[in-house]
């Protein structure tokens, strides 16, 4: 391409349909930017989406898109990745569509590693169908359908990615235009399935859920970005950081002033670390938590297949079969 | 010929290898495998019998027989559950060493049927074949289970002789596939000889009288054994080589729809891909995905599994994209019967989806026509951008026939719309339609300068946008259901099989019905309509069928293509079906068309 795309380039005429304020809003202006910063193609770009809010994104991006149904999107990018490999190919989901009734699906890209990005816009509730609490909805969670307050569990997504052996795990928060970028292209360059988990406000259902964490004024206390390779600091001045108790075996924030050595360095291929990180509630971590870089499947399938799904021999050069007689 | 035993006993090795034989000698034979649904049922007891029958001669065989003329029965409970289906005087060949007190005990019988005159109207043949054998590879020093699978091709060596046929083939057969285990394959190559020279021997002699058949009247050209699956699995490489793509098969595991993706599989030289997905509805969204991405997706499952499918057909009439989806259909409700045929998942195919969504459904009536109706299925899913429905059966899936070879120099290529060549916006342009056929251009994620959105929400007829123009939902609605409608001006004219064009009775059929359907028309010289194209039906079937007086429709379910001919056609035939997992008899069908012959004078 001889002249730079902008995010510009890859918006649609089409009108943006989401609720004034949603979070949505600054992830759509994430992911253009991003595709812009890659430098995407878009003609070798595709969205695919399920069902629920934040579905209609592929209708607002300037490249192939397929609004398709309920849950069924990794299964769809996987048979389109199939079909042709050398695609970009984003999956946009919500904690309804990726982990109730589609759960069986993103099990399924991630152990096979496909080369797809998925973006998980966590909101923790249903909006689409008018705010019932969702699998990601915290206990107690009060909805139309659990007026008295939810009493499920709910599920984690990165414990869910990790437990179906991804390879790739990181989380964004949609109004962080800073980390959504770092954490987008870092998804767009991964070879196999980049699971990424986007805390998002739904201003009507759910509002502030995150606002624990996400709040700009208190973010340095509440927030740990991570960096594969870096020491895990936070906190005014970076004064604070996470280190590890060999005692107890698990994460503790410490104050850094005179315990420098103690403070854990990120190391993004570490399963146990990742795992930890993911339930640590304060600080909450972001950015790429964990990343093993591995084959991806459509790699492996054309890897495998004899003629890497070229026609190397005509039907007439077999249709006889292993024995056959002639009739005069 | 029916063969019966345990299903650990080999017979559908057996049945399969003495159809190859079969085939090699120049004879015409359709087969019937039937097995139960348990990998290993229990031995000895009737529900765990596995059976294949297989009949065989000098005229053209449509169906598998109605009732067998040689039983070999290898245990008690072969012999319980085979004897009724058996013709009187029928030659049966029983194992001794199976008729233990203890299997007659199994199979419910309280005194031994060899003794107590059960066999009085047969010709009785008792061999102890599992003494015999063991006794034939005992040079080989196996155990006494290795030695004792062996068997299967004593008893074969047994039939061959009993049928005059070469040993050569079989022979090669067993050279191929023990290659790794030469134990093992010298051990059966011993067996099978044993078992043609104790044929051979003075002892039987005088009891087994060889049966010659005569040359079946077959059309000349180049002939194999085809089973359905492997029919349908060519048919596809074919559609994917007429049409210049790859093909993408994407399937859960399933009786009896499996067979089509171990046969895929070894088809990968023809630019065929498969994916075994993690369940039915990924595996139709997986093939969608590659119909996107410009492959030839395909599905197939049973009835069940095409159930969980249902939601993402919509999703393919609704961003009009070609996919085709291959019921292998069994007997149901629910898990029903996995193992047994039916032809019971026509409205499901018809009319099972929510809201308005047609789609194109045709069925295969034979295993070698499976290669045809791949093909068939392809061109309509290409021509007007649609998910199309193919109809196939278990018996149809395991069922080998000898099938005369065709040449794909007789086949035209499959096309495709062409993208209009015009300065509209990309979304026009993939929205563009073929007058005739209404289908859209395949325009696929890759291709420079076209980028657009489908999806499954409501479309604007002209740009693909999200639509909730209630004028625009009412066109559409439409443009889906004229869409399949204009597949008839595609498919030709519906044919009379058998018999003449008017007259007191037809026998309207479709799928594997096809064989004693079409015996019975001939034996009665009632005339016979074979349907391949049940959605929609070729634009003369009402005329053609409005010069009989009455028109019968046999079915392997419970009324449904009366169903569906009363709906398209207003018409009332006379429905006749039976649902029992085995074929309908020539015999019941002659009764049948008979007695409403009666009716009509
Ligand atoms: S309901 Fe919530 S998630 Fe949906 S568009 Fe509105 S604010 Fe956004």
């Amino acid at each position: 391409m001889s002249t730079k795309l902008t995010a510009k380039d890859f918006a649609t005429s089409q009108e943006v349909r989401w609720c004034p304020g949603c979070g949505d809003y600054a992830i759509l202006r994430a992911v253009q930017t991003a595709l812009a910063d890659v430098g995407a193609d878009p003609d070798k770009t595709a969205f695919i989406s399920g069902i629920g809010c934040a579905a209609r994104f592929p209708y607002y991006v300037d490249t192939y898109g397929f609004h398709t149904i309920h849950g069924r999107a990794p299964a769809i990018a996987t048979g389109l990745k199939l079909a042709n490999p050398e695609l970009n190919v984003w999956v946009v989901t919500g904690d309804g569509d990726a982990l109730s009734i589609g759960g069986n699906h993103v099990l399924h890209a991630l152990r096979r590693n496909v080369g797809i990005k998925v973006l998980l816009f966590n909101n923790e509730i249903y909006g689409l169908t008018k705010g019932q609490y969702s699998p990601t909805s915290r206990v107690g969670t009060a909805s139309p359908s659990s007026p008295t307050g939810s009493v499920e569990s709910p599920v984690s997504p990165g414990q869910f990615a990790m437990g179906s052996g991804t390879h790739f795990f990181a989380r964004g928060i949609d109004t962080d235009k800073k980390g959504m970028g770092d954490v987008l292209q870092q998804a767009h360059a991964f070879e196999g399935t980049a699971f990424v988990e986007i805390f998002q406000n739904c201003i009507v259902y759910n509002e502030d859920v995150f606002a624990d964490f996400t709040d700009r004024k208190t973010a340095p206390d509440t927030q740990l970005h991570v960096k594969h390779g870096e020491p895990m600091l936070f906190g005014e001045n970076n004064s604070k950081g996470i280190h590890f108790n060999q005692d107890t075996l698990a994460l503790e924030v410490i104050d850094v002033t005179d315990a420098k050595d103690e403070v854990l360095v990120h190391d993004e291929r570490n399963p146990t670390i990742a795992r930890m990180l993911i339930d640590q509630k304060t600080p909450v971590a972001l950015g790429v938590i964990y990343r093993q870089p591995a084959q991806s499947y459509e790699d492996a399938f054309y890897a495998k297949h004899p003629t890497q799904m070229k026609r190397r021999k005509s039907v007439a050069d077999i249709i006889e079969g292993p024995s056959s007689w002639t009739v005069d | 010929m029916r063969l019966a035993g345990d299903s650990g006993d080999g017979i559908q090795l057996m049945g399969s290898q003495f159809a190859v034989s079969t085939a090699l000698s120049g004879s015409d034979f359709a087969t019937f495998p039937d097995y139960p649904a348990e990998i290993r049922a229990p031995v000895g007891t009737t529900f765990g019998v596995s059976a294949y029958q297989i009949n065989l001669g000098g005229g053209p065989i449509t169906t598998a027989g109605d009732e067998p003329q040689v039983l070999v029965a290898f245990n008690p409970a072969a012999l319980k559950v085979s004897l009724p289906l058996i013709a009187k005087g029928a030659l049966v060949i029983v194992n001794n060493d199976g008729f233990t007190p203890r299997n007659l005990a199994k199979a419910g019988y309280d005194s031994d049927p060899r003794e107590d005159g059960t066999l009085n109207d047969y010709q009785v043949v008792a061999a102890d074949i599992s003494h015999l054998n063991l006794e034939a590879v005992k040079e080989f020093g196996l155990s006494k289970s290795e030695g004792g699978r062996c068997k299967n091709f004593y008893a074969l060596g047994m039939l061959l002789w009993m049928f005059d046929r070469e040993l050569g083939p079989i022979e090669a057969w067993i050279n191929r596939r023990l290659a790794s285990k030469p134990t093992m394959r010298d051990a059966n190559i011993k067996a099978l000889h044993a078992g043609h020279a104790f044929g051979e021997t003075a002892e039987l002699s005088a009891n087994i009288s060889q049966f010659d058949l005569p040359k079946a009247k077959m059309a000349p050209g180049v002939y194999r054994s085809i089973t359905g699956a492997e029919a349908l699995a060519l048919g596809l490489a074919a559609a994917g080589e007429l049409a210049d793509r790859e093909v993408m098969f994407c399937s859960y595991p399933i009786t009896p729809a499996s067979p089509l993706l171990h046969r895929l599989v070894g088809l990968q030289e023809l630019g065929v891909g498969t994916f075994q997905a993690e369940d039915e509805i990924a595996a139709i969204c997986a093939a969608i995905g590659a119909s996107y991405g410009g492959m030839i997706g395909v599905t197939s499952s049973s009835g069940p599994g095409i159930a969980l499918k249902t939601e993402a057909m919509g999703l393919a009439v609704s961003a009009e994209l070609p996919l085709v989806i291959v019921n292998w259909q069994r007997g149901g409700p629910s898990t029903g019967l996995p193992t047994k045929t039916e032809q019971s998942d026509l409205y499901q195919a018809v009319y099972g989806r929510n809201a308005d969504t047609p789609i194109p459904v045709l069925a295969a009536s034979n295993s070698g026509e499976c290669f045809d109706m791949a093909i068939e299925a392809t061109r309509i899913a290409l021509r007007h951008m649609t998910p199309v429905i193919l109809l196939a059966d278990g018996y149809l899936s395991n069922a080998a026939e000898p099938w005369r070879v065709p040449s794909m120099s007789d086949y035209d290529a499959i096309e495709t719309n062409a993208l209009p060549d015009s300065d509209d916006s990309p979304q026009r342009r993939a929205f563009s339609r073929d007058e005739t056929s209404l289908g859209r251009p395949w325009v696929t994620p890759g291709m420079p300068g076209l980028v657009h959105r489908i999806g499954g929400l409501e479309s604007d007829s002209e740009t693909g946008h999200i639509s909730y123009d209630p004028a625009n939902h009412q066109r559409m609605t439409e443009l889906r259901a004229n869409k399949v409608d204009a597949v008839a001006s595609y498919i030709g004219e519906q044919e009379i099989e058998a018999g003449p064009e008017c007259g007191d009775v037809v026998v309207v059929g479709w799928g594997s019905t096809y064989g004693p359907i079409y015996q019975a028309a001939r034996k009665t010289g009632a005339s016979f309509v074979h349907l391949r194209h049940l959605n929609p039906f070729p634009s003369n079937l009402g005329e053609v069928l409005a010069k009989f007086d009455k028109i019968l429709v046999p079915e392997m379910n419970n009324g449904q293509l009366v169903t569906l001919l009363k709906d398209k056609l207003c018409i009332e035939p006379e429905s006749f079906t039976k649902v029992t997992g085995h074929p309908f008899l020539i015999g019941e069908l002659v009764d049948k068309i008979e007695s409403l012959r009666g009716k009509a004078v």
